[in-house]
């Protein structure tokens, strides 16, 4: 056996499909001195590529995820290792149905070309072995199809090799890293150790022992999936090659069915939750036939022979066709893997430390594991691993009756069941919902509290802001170097700023106050914080002049807002809160009773108001102070439903994740300003380009005309869904961008519910109709507004009273 | 025709295994279990003498209560009902075994014509438990069986010793344990898998006796996979391949 080089550029630990993958695209992108290392042999090292079922769905409610798809996709068909097969998720129940038509709305915003719903009959058409009768309907996506894995990462490899870039070693293994200045500085091999500028784990389910390696932590668990090979099926006898019929996925048993050559393979993620650790999975020698291969458990199998039985009769209960392989086959889960509501959700930088802890892992992915294929609602919580991080007036919110929702492990309160009398004040106002869907994670009690909130004032708890100071000599020119606006600023002003990645697309947007001439607070989402902190600290200049402390931990945020909010901030503190002295844009620290409070003079809300900034063991008597003189002025508790969508939407605010994404720039948010600073950002020369053409489209703001669907129920749109011409097209711009819903919610005040879109800047005009699909049903939009300029309060007359 | 198969639920072990720390057993840590090789040749026969014949298969086996498993995949195969003498996990020694065995298959209300072993275990290969029984039950046995005729109450069985067979007759009822080569086991099919859930296991107290017979140590035997050598490609890999077919006297 060889040994390794002494010295590379880059390691990429795995031959798996992902390490195969990377070595390719780093040498198309023209890295050279690649070194690949597989403790397993060539070109089935034994990891969970090879036991793959290999197929490829194209249609996810993630955008991200749908995109990554399709460029997979892509990249097999020009590998010649793509076959298409089309598939079908069928529906066995009205709830499944419901969900389906959702599928068929994020096809549209995503741009799946051709997926549409298919009845039973359609469905026994393409698929003669099914038993249509035991469903109701199916999604059909002709896109499907399934990818020769092994035979990719090979070519991948090969091409890799050609260019001159990259030498590919097997049998070897990586037996620890060596960490300098936090840095991996070199690989150990028992074949001889590697210097190496950057090193790429990728080794799917052992990830986190390799993270482990460097002193780093990968959040994921190996986990069993469950498949079963029966055959030799007469009905496929004359069958050529890998796949010719579509694959089916049994939505409402967790299962699918794929046909492999004169096989079926019956897979499941129904079975309860089998987690393992790294240090469970055996050696490649002492594996009795691959590490990544388990004991076939029947047991757990049981109830999916009958489930799939039901649905496949014809092969399924023919009594010669036979389990030929049977597998607890190991793939890895991350704790998040279903959600949807997670912001940039595969970026790494994502998870925070308590997110990291096997704990929390294992308890998430279990509760994920079974939602595999499961409705999963975009507000859905998770049960597990709550509590985790709780603000220091936690208390007098449950007393209260806030109703939590997790955000990056804050329990936030989203509404308040102590404000239900409201309801009776506010009556149709707050426009209830009677379609269980939209009822679910929501009430009508957010609705209540905006519209008291606009009346007198709302307290909302801020806790899970992500804080960090960037401090020292550099503070400012690193600031300047990521913020687009100008933060050369007065001290005691905050500025509210995008912030770009080279193209020029959105990495971010968030809030910097000046504290000082050295010193800037940064402050923004919890769930994208870390990812903020990260682009800022890789920022940081290299000769020390600059530094970044993260102050999340040590800071808690109260907001008050409300037209009372002047009066219930003056009754409790000495310094001058006029509209003169405190300016809209700026913070100072003021006293309240005995506490010194750092007070910023701006809203997410539209409404005139304040966010205190308080050490965090002062949280609860500066909530209880600010409460006590609340008292007299009608102040409520508000939850994150007002602050994160009602307030905002009503504002045209937008939030990051939404509206503001990479794919999307600062002028066609209508984000930008008159002027652009003189000092250089990052992503200036992309933005100084946006500024200079015409934007190809626009951030609008629009309004349903009409609820009603068929059934006279009134439905209201949830988000993603694709906006459409008047005669049920698809709305694209040159640039090959869908118009889809980016936020959707209440307008209390304006009695509407709002949606934001891009659309292509000709048809963004006010007054246009557009149509908007949800549920399988379309619904009549108008656009209200173009650009930023707000619906509600245009003038801004309330914040800047 | 009432048919008894035999078996043992035991570990399928790799290329290497791993020793517990006392020595005396493999870890099964990594490893699933299944049953000796040559025990499904025996449901195999089992199954196609019921088929033909009528009359009922019944499995038997001593082990652990986890060995439901195993009889519920043979289950799955065609037998109509399984017994299983559940242990607390350690292996007994082959006397206590036979003992066990005996006493079950006498409680039986069935009488068996035919009681079918595989040749050995695929862990122990003690070669005892299927002669003590037939010893104790007073029946013939033949043994290591490749190929087996029953007709009018008589068992014709071949066997293959060296380079030579050797054919008997034996009245049944018999005890016959048998090897590969007799027949080609079937896998189960997913309708088996549903309706051996349904079918009856006994679990059964065996009296336990003292062992006799002590297990010392276990060492693992050095393995000599080399893995698999890449030769080349195509027609590049020729002059390689025809040297190693000279090396291992293939090629002159
Ligand atoms: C039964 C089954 C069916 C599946 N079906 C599908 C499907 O239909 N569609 C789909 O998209 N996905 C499917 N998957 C999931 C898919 O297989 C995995 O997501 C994918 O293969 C992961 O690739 P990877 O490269 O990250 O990991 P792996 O393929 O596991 O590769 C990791 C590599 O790292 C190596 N390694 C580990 N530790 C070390 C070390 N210390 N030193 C050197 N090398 C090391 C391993 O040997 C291994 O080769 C399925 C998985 C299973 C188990």
């Amino acid at each position: 056996m060889s040994t390794v080089p002494s010295k590379a550029k880059a390691v990429v630990i795995g031959a798996g499909i992902v390490g195969n993958s990377i070595a390719y695209h780093l040498a198309r992108l023209g890295w050279r001195d690649l070194v690949q290392i597989d403790k397993g042999p060539l070109p089935n090292p034994g990891g969970s590529t090879g036991h793959a079922s290999n197929f490829i769905f194209p249609v996810d409610h993630s955008k991200e995820m749908t995109a990554i798809t399709a460029d997979s996709v892509r990249q097999y068909r020009e590998l010649g290792t793509f076959t298409q097969c089309g598939g079908i998720e069928v529906a066995r129940t009205p709830e499944r149905m419901q969900e389906l038509t959702r599928r068929i709305s994020s096809g549209k915003s995503w741009g799946v070309p051709d997926s549409r719903l298919v009845t039973p009959a359609e469905i026994k058409e393409l698929v003669p072995y099914i038993d249509e009768t035991v469903i109701l309907g199916g999604f059909y996506t002709p896109g499907v199809g399934v990818v020769d894995s092994l035979r990719a990462g090979t070519l991948m490899r090969e091409k890799a090799v050609e260019m001159g870039a990259l030498q590919t070693f097997a049998n070897i293994e990586v037996l620890g890293m060596d960490v300098e200045d936090g840095r991996i500085k070199r690989v150990r091999t028992d074949h001889g150790d590697i210097e190496a500028e950057y090193v790429v784990i990728a080794t799917g389910c052992w990830s986190p022992r390799l993270a482990k390696m460097a002193g780093a932590s990968i959040p994921l668990t190996p986990a069993v999936h469950q498949m079963k090979d029966i055959g030799p099926v007469p009905f496929f006898a004359d069958s050529r090659g890998d796949i010719e019929w579509p694959i089916i996925r049994d939505m409402d048993t967790n299962m699918y069915e794929r046909q492999h050559g004169t096989g079926l393979e019956v897979g499941s993620y129904a079975h309860r939750p089998i987690l393992y650790t790294p240090e469970d999975i055996p050696s490649n020698a002492l594996a009795a036939l691959s590490p990544t291969e388990f004991p076939f458990t029947q047991d757990d199998f049981d109830i999916q022979d009958e489930h799939s039985l039901e649905l496949m009769p014809d092969i399924i209960g023919d009594e010669n066709v036979r389990e030929k392989y049977a597998i607890n086959g190991i793939l890895s889960l991350t704790p998040d893997g279903q959600s949807e509501i997670d912001l940039h959700s595969s970026d790494i930088a994502r998870f925070r430390e308590h997110q990291k802890t096997t704990f929390h892992v294992k308890a998430r992915t279990a509760e994920g594991f079974n939602k595999t294929y499961g409705i999963v609602h975009p507000s859905e919580q998770y049960e597990s691993n709550r509590n985790v991080r709780l603000s220091p007036f936690n208390d007098r919110e449950k007393e209260l009756g806030a109703v939590f929702f997790e955000t990056a492990g804050w329990e936030r309160p989203f509404w308040y069941e102590s404000n239900s009398s409201l309801l009776a004040k506010f009556g149709e106002a707050v426009m209830p919902r009677t379609s269980e869907w939209e009822a679910r994670w929501w009430s009508p009690i957010i609705n209540a509290e905006h519209l008291q909130m606009r009346e007198t004032a709302g307290i909302v708890d801020l806790s899970a802001f992500a804080l960090f100071d960037v401090t020292g000599p550099g503070a400012l020119a690193l600031a300047q170097k990521v913020a687009v606006r100008q933060m050369d600023v007065a001290v005691g002003r905050v500025v509210y700023t995008p912030v770009l990645s080279q193209n020029g697309g959105f990495k971010s947007d968030l809030t910097i106050m000046r504290l000082g001439k050295d010193h800037f607070r940064v402050v923004t989402g919890g769930a994208h914080g870390m990812a903020d902190k990260k682009w800022f600290s890789d920022q940081l200049p290299a000769d020390g002049s600059a530094q970044i402390v993260d102050l999340t931990s040590a800071f808690t945020t109260i907001g008050v807002w409300g037209p009372k909010a002047r009066e219930i901030l003056s009754a409790i503190t000495s310094d001058d809160v006029s509209h003169e002295s405190f300016k809209f844009s700026t913070c100072k620290m003021i006293e309240i009773g005995s506490l010194r409070v750092l007070a910023s003079r701006i809203s997410y809300v539209g409404d005139l108001g304040w966010e205190f900034y308080v050490p965090i063991e002062q949280g609860a008597k500066l909530w209880d102070a600010l409460w006590n003189s609340g008292k007299n002025h009608g102040l409520i508790p508000v939850g994150i439903g007002v602050y994160g969508t009602t307030g905002r939407l009503e504002k045209s605010y937008r939030a990051y994740g939404g509206e503001l994404e990479t794919e999307y720039n600062v002028v066609e948010a209508g984000m930008q300003t008159p002027k652009i600073k003189e000092q250089d950002f990052i992503g200036k020369e992309a933005h100084l380009r946006h500024r200079a053409e015409k934007p190809v489209t626009t951030l609008c703001s629009l309004t349903v005309d009409d609820h009603t669907s068929s059934t006279g129920e009134k439905r209201y749109m949830l988000g993603k869904e694709p906006i459409l011409t008047l005669d049920g097209g698809p709305i694209i711009d040159s640039h090959g961008r869908r118009s889809y819903v980016t936020s959707a919610g209440s307008a209390p005040s304006l009695g509407k519910h709002v949606l934001m879109s891009y659309l292509p800047t000709d048809l963004a005009v006010p007054g246009s109709k557009f149509l908007v699909e949800y549920l399988g049903e379309q619904y009549p939009v108008t656009v209200a507004g173009v650009g930023s300029t707000p619906l509600f309060d245009p003038e801004n007359g309330r914040i800047l009273s | 025709m009432n048919v008894l198969v035999c078996l043992k639920r035991v570990p399928l072990a790799g290329s290497t295994f791993l020793l517990t720390p006392d020595s005396k057993d493999i870890d099964t840590k990594h490893l699933g279990f299944g049953i000796s090789p040559h025990e499904e040749n025996a449901v195999e026969a089992g199954v196609q003498l019921v088929e033909q014949m009528g009359g009922s298969l019944t499995l038997l086996t001593l082990g652990p209560t986890e060995a439901e498993e195993q009889l519920r995949s043979q289950l799955a195969i065609g037998a109509s009902r399984a017994i299983l003498l559940e242990t607390d996990g350690e292996d007994w020694d082959p006397q206590a075994t036979a003992a066990a065995l005996v006493e079950a298959v006498k409680a039986e209300e069935t009488q068996f014509d035919l009681l079918l072993f595989g040749a050995e275990s695929a862990d122990s290969a003690g070669y005892q438990i299927h002669i003590r029984l037939a010893h104790a039950l007073g029946l013939p046995i033949v043994t290591n069986v490749k190929s087996m005729k029953i007709e009018n109450g008589i068992a014709e069985c071949e066997r293959v010793v060296g380079t030579t067979r050797e054919i008997y007759q034996t009245p049944l009822p018999a005890v016959i344990t048998v090897r590969d080569g007799l027949n080609i086991p079937r896998y189960p099919s997913v309708p088996g898998r549903i309706q051996a859930r349904k079918k009856p296991v006994d679990h059964k107290k065996p009296t336990a006796q003292v062992p006799k017979l002590e297990k010392v140590s276990l060492s693992v035997a050095p393995s000599n996979t080399a893995g698999a050598q890449v030769l080349g490609k195509g027609a590049e890999a020729v002059p390689a391949l025809v040297e190693v077919l000279k090396t291992i006297g293939i090629l002159a």
